[in-house]
């Protein structure tokens, strides 16, 4: 079947099963309860704390065929998901559904287990490097899962993910399993994707290098959802786990998209008193911070709020007042970390609460507006931020498509040409977010607005701003590169990509290489 | 100019750039290109033939060619491909 | 109305990543540089490549090729190579004298019969980089119809001069001066040197207000993220255009009158200031056109 963009989804994924296809942004009104862990006691006096990883996978009687889950807030400084998938392998335990919150290219050391039958099945938000060009190979038994960060949360929440056991690292954690992400060594800031893994994971094991006294200060993941604690040398490698303050590109192209995309906002009436925004990661998404900035400063206004990964660029505009408060589901650096320490105003939030389209209400239901990065985009303003141009996996769904479909007003960054190539074509290898969703293309050479944003159309149209219709804007990256061939695609399909209410929009056919 | 008199390089291999280099062949051998691109799926057989088309105008008839495109525009192949051939007849 | 040059952008002429963008940042014109930018063994790469650049990427802003000075073993076969992609204007570095202008003008003049361009179409500009420069500077602007500016090449100026640059810029005001009255005289544009430091924004912005003031037109610069800098400060004031508009208002009333005589709340206007009215508005419907607010 065709799916309501057009792109061929088979009704019968093999390893996958029957799937709806995508049928619109807001088309799929969810039925039934959410899910819920197993019922469970903890006797007063008993003692959570157990001797190794090796022991608590034999206490939670992990078997064959279970799901486990991670979060990935310690990015590439990450020493907890590879040592689990280790001892369970030396266990002998196998078929293990693989449920991360995302992958790194830390991470790819968990290629041989995949090949030696330890691993069969992932769900995540995307996978980078050597694991993403494996997983595009078809070496994994089912094709790779990949949902945005709402919709990962959805189908926690629904049931469609089912965590057999949860391995969380926490960076504080007391006897008693109270954890947070802001003290120890391995500081992470916002425990966001772990939150919900906590809440609905039928065991929860805690992974520390930072036993605490009773009652840890603050409490994050509270200790009525976890079963048991193991104490370890190292979580996490700190200079891996958070950069030092990210700052603006220097790159003048990412600095030109940057500033038309905060020209975009600003004539399209969104940037006034008490305005709310994310800003995706990437060089020049997070350089439109600094030209919005400028603008809130000549006018004298100032935000509601700010909402995402967060950064300590977003960090320093709360403080300096110009934002009221941040809400942040994973901190992206060491000002961020050190923000949500100390200000009370920058909140941590949950994934469900962040970007889940199946509750009473994500926060991404309450921006103005976001700023994305993009890997390639269409005429149909459909964007890819999972598959290069040969077709080969290396990037992460995150929060994209929730972000867009909330916000009011989505602005998507992109150079046109990589290289050689050109980065809006007729069509994208791979959709992610659904064009319908999108409001507007900035490139360095032009910006096209979403026909069926009349009104923005109508505000930017005397503003000066390369404005131009999606299909001219292709047109000038084709003429400068020659229209792409079309890449050799198999009919085996090594990846699928849902959409955050849960339907197919999109599957990943392994190239041709 | 029918012949290289020597080999030849131009280009580099930077980003957007393509290194282009040229070896003398026997006569009646033609045109042999040999091409490393991250964009060979995209734009492979419109490389070469570019590189070929441009040294045919050049009245080049038999040599070697070794490119390493690291996603150069027509403009630069071109121009890499003449400077190459400029610095052969020297 | 004469062709602003407020910013004019060297692009490495042998950079092909760098050629491809040059056009977007808005600079009033680009210098595709053979010179200084392009070591000794790759003169012809850059020429070859600056060809094609020129030829096929259509950069929608005025395009100058800066070419190695003819006494140079590479002078010559740039000038060859590049004049047939029709570049707007040929950049002449260390001008010494007028006779070397006349040379270029006619091997122009040349190019342009053979390729059938229109004659005259190709300008020239000259950049003074010595004291023997400066002293002929009147005469290279005079030198050539062709002529539309005059620039400053500070680096070897000062290391002619014996000394070194320093913040407040005042090893170069000699120069600076007497090259401005040199390009009045001949009734061409006055561009000032780049300022290399692009990290020290300040400084910058010191010396584009000192460059105003004396006169200048533009402004070399080396990096794209100086152009909306540039742009910014020659941009003119809301206070400024108000008054250039209510001259040029008066000005329309007179001659709509016939009356000799322009006046504006009581005070007589004379026809420079008409122009230089013009000139203001000019340079805000520049500074308005690149979008942004």
């Amino acid at each position: 079947m065709k799916n309501s963009i057009g792109r061929e989804i088979p009704d019968f994924i093999p390893g996958l099963g029957k799937v709806t296809g995508f049928g619109g942004a807001f088309a799929y009104k969810p039925v039934g309860r959410t899910a819920g862990a197993t019922l469970t006691t903890c006797l007063p006096r008993a003692d959570k704390l157990l001797a190794s990883i090796e022991t608590a996978i034999d206490a939670v009687g992990l078997k064959d065929g279970m799901t486990i889950s991670f979060h990935h807030h310690f990015r590439n400084g990450d020493r907890i998901l590879n040592r689990v998938v280790e001892a369970i392998a030396k266990k002998g335990i196998r078929d293990i559904t693989l449920s991360p919150s995302s992958l790194n290219t830390v991470n790819d050391a968990l290629i041989p287990y995949i090949e030696q039958g330890v691993i069969t099945a992932i769900e995540t938000s995307g996978a980078r490097g050597k694991m993403g060009r494996f997983l595009t190979e078809g070496h994994l038994k089912k094709p790779l899962h990949i949902r945005s960060h709402g919709g990962r949360a959805q189908a926690i929440e629904s049931g469609a993910i089912h965590i057999d056991v949860a391995f969380l690292g926490a960076p504080a954690c007391d006897r008693y399993g109270n954890i947070n992400g802001i003290q120890g060594q391995s500081a992470c800031g916002s425990l966001g994707y772990a939150i919900q893994d906590a809440a609905y994971a039928d065991q929860v094991v805690a992974i520390t290098d930072n036993l605490m006294p009773h009652p840890l200060f603050p409490i994050s993941i509270p200790q009525t959802q976890v079963d048991y604690i193991v104490v370890v040398d190292s979580i996490g490698d700190p200079t891996g786990i958070a950069s030092g303050a990210l700052r603006y590109t220097k790159d003048p192209k990412e600095l030109l998209i940057a500033k038309y995309a905060a020209d975009v906002l600003d004539y399209s009436g969104y940037l006034q008193q008490d305005f709310s925004m994310q800003l995706g990661s990437g060089g020049a998404s997070m350089a439109v911070g600094r030209f919005i900035k400028t603008k809130m400063l000549e006018r004298g206004i100032t935000g509601s709020f700010g909402v995402g990964g967060m950064t300590g660029v977003f960090a320093e505009m709360m403080e300096e007042g110009l934002f009221k408060m941040m809400f942040d589901v994973q901190s992206f650096d060491i000002p961020a970390i050190d923000s949500i320490k100390k200000n009370s105003n920058h909140l941590e939030m949950s994934a469900s609460y962040y970007a889940n389209p199946h509750n009473s209400g994500a926060i991404v239901n309450n921006l103005d507006a976001v700023i994305l990065s993009a890997t390639e985009v269409d005429v149909d303003f459909n964007v890819n931020v999972i598959t290069d141009s040969n077709g080969v996996i290396m990037g992460a769904s995150g929060g994209h498509c929730d972000t867009a479909a909330g916000a009011k007003l989505t602005i998507v960054v992109a150079p046109l040409l990589r290289g050689r190539l050109p980065m809006v074509k007729d069509a994208v290898q791979t959709v992610v977010t659904p064009g319908e969703t999108v409001d507007a293309i900035v490139t360095e050479r032009g910006i096209a607005i979403n026909p069926k944003r009349l009104d923005i159309i109508d505000k930017v149209k005397h503003s000066g701003l390369p404005i131009m219709s999606i299909h001219e804007l292709k047109d000038i990256a084709y003429k400068l590169c020659g229209k792409p061939e079309a890449i050799g695609l198999s009919d085996e399909i090594v990846g699928v990509v849902e959409y955050r209410d849960g339907t197919i929009i999109d599957v990943i056919r392994r190239p041709i290489l | 100019m029918s012949k290289l008199l020597k080999a030849a390089q131009a280009g580099t291999v930077e980003s957007s750039d393509i290194l282009i280099s040229l070896m003398p062949a026997e006569a009646a051998t033609g045109i042999q290109v040999e091409l490393v691109s991250p964009t060979l799926q995209q734009y492979g057989k419109h490389i070469k033939n570019l590189i070929i088309e441009t040294l045919v105008f050049h009245g080049i008839e038999d040599v070697q060619v070794y490119a390493n495109d690291k996603g150069a525009l027509d403009c630069t192949i071109k121009a890499r491909v003449k400077t190459a051939l400029e610095r052969a007849g020297e | 109305m004469e062709k602003l040059r407020r910013s004019m952008m060297f692009v490495p002429g042998n950079n092909p990543g760098m050629l491809l963008n040059a056009g977007i940042y808005g600079a009033d014109t680009i210098i595709l540089d053979c010179e200084d930018a392009v070591a000794i063994t790759e003169k012809d790469s850059a020429r070859n490549l600056v060809f094609q650049a020129i030829s096929e990427l259509n950069y929608g802003t005025e395009v100058a090729v800066r070419i190695n000075h003819i006494s140079t073993p590479f002078g010559w076969d740039d000038l060859k190579r590049v004049l047939p992609a029709k570049p707007d204007l040929i950049r002449l570095p260390m001008a010494q004298g007028p006779e070397e202008i006349r040379q270029i003008d006619e091997f122009i003049s040349e190019a342009e019969e053979k390729n059938k361009f229109p004659a005259g179409s190709i300008k020239m500009m000259a950049a003074v980089e010595t004291p023997k420069g400066l002293r002929f500077a009147y005469e290279i602007a005079a030198a050539s119809p062709r002529m539309v500016a005059l620039a400053i090449g500070a680096e070897d100026f000062i290391a002619n001069l014996k000394t070194t640059r320093s913040k407040l810029g005042r090893e170069l005001l000699a120069a600076r001066g007497q090259l401005v009255l040199a390009a009045r005289e001949a009734g061409i544009q006055c561009i000032d040197t780049v300022f290399s430091d692009i990290n020290d924004e300040e400084g910058f912005k010191r010396e584009l207000e000192l460059i105003k003031e004396m006169g200048f037109d533009g402004k070399s610069v080396v990096n794209p993220r100086q152009v909306s800098v540039v742009h910014d400060f020659f941009a003119p004031t809301a206070k400024e255009m108000d008054h250039a508009e209510r001259v040029l208002a008066a000005y329309q009333e007179a001659l709509e009158k016939k009356s000799g005589v322009i006046s504006l709340n009581g005070k007589m206007i004379d026809l420079p200031i008409v122009a230089r009215a013009e000139r203001t508005l000019a340079y805000a419907k520049a500074a308005a056109g690149k979008g942004g607010k």
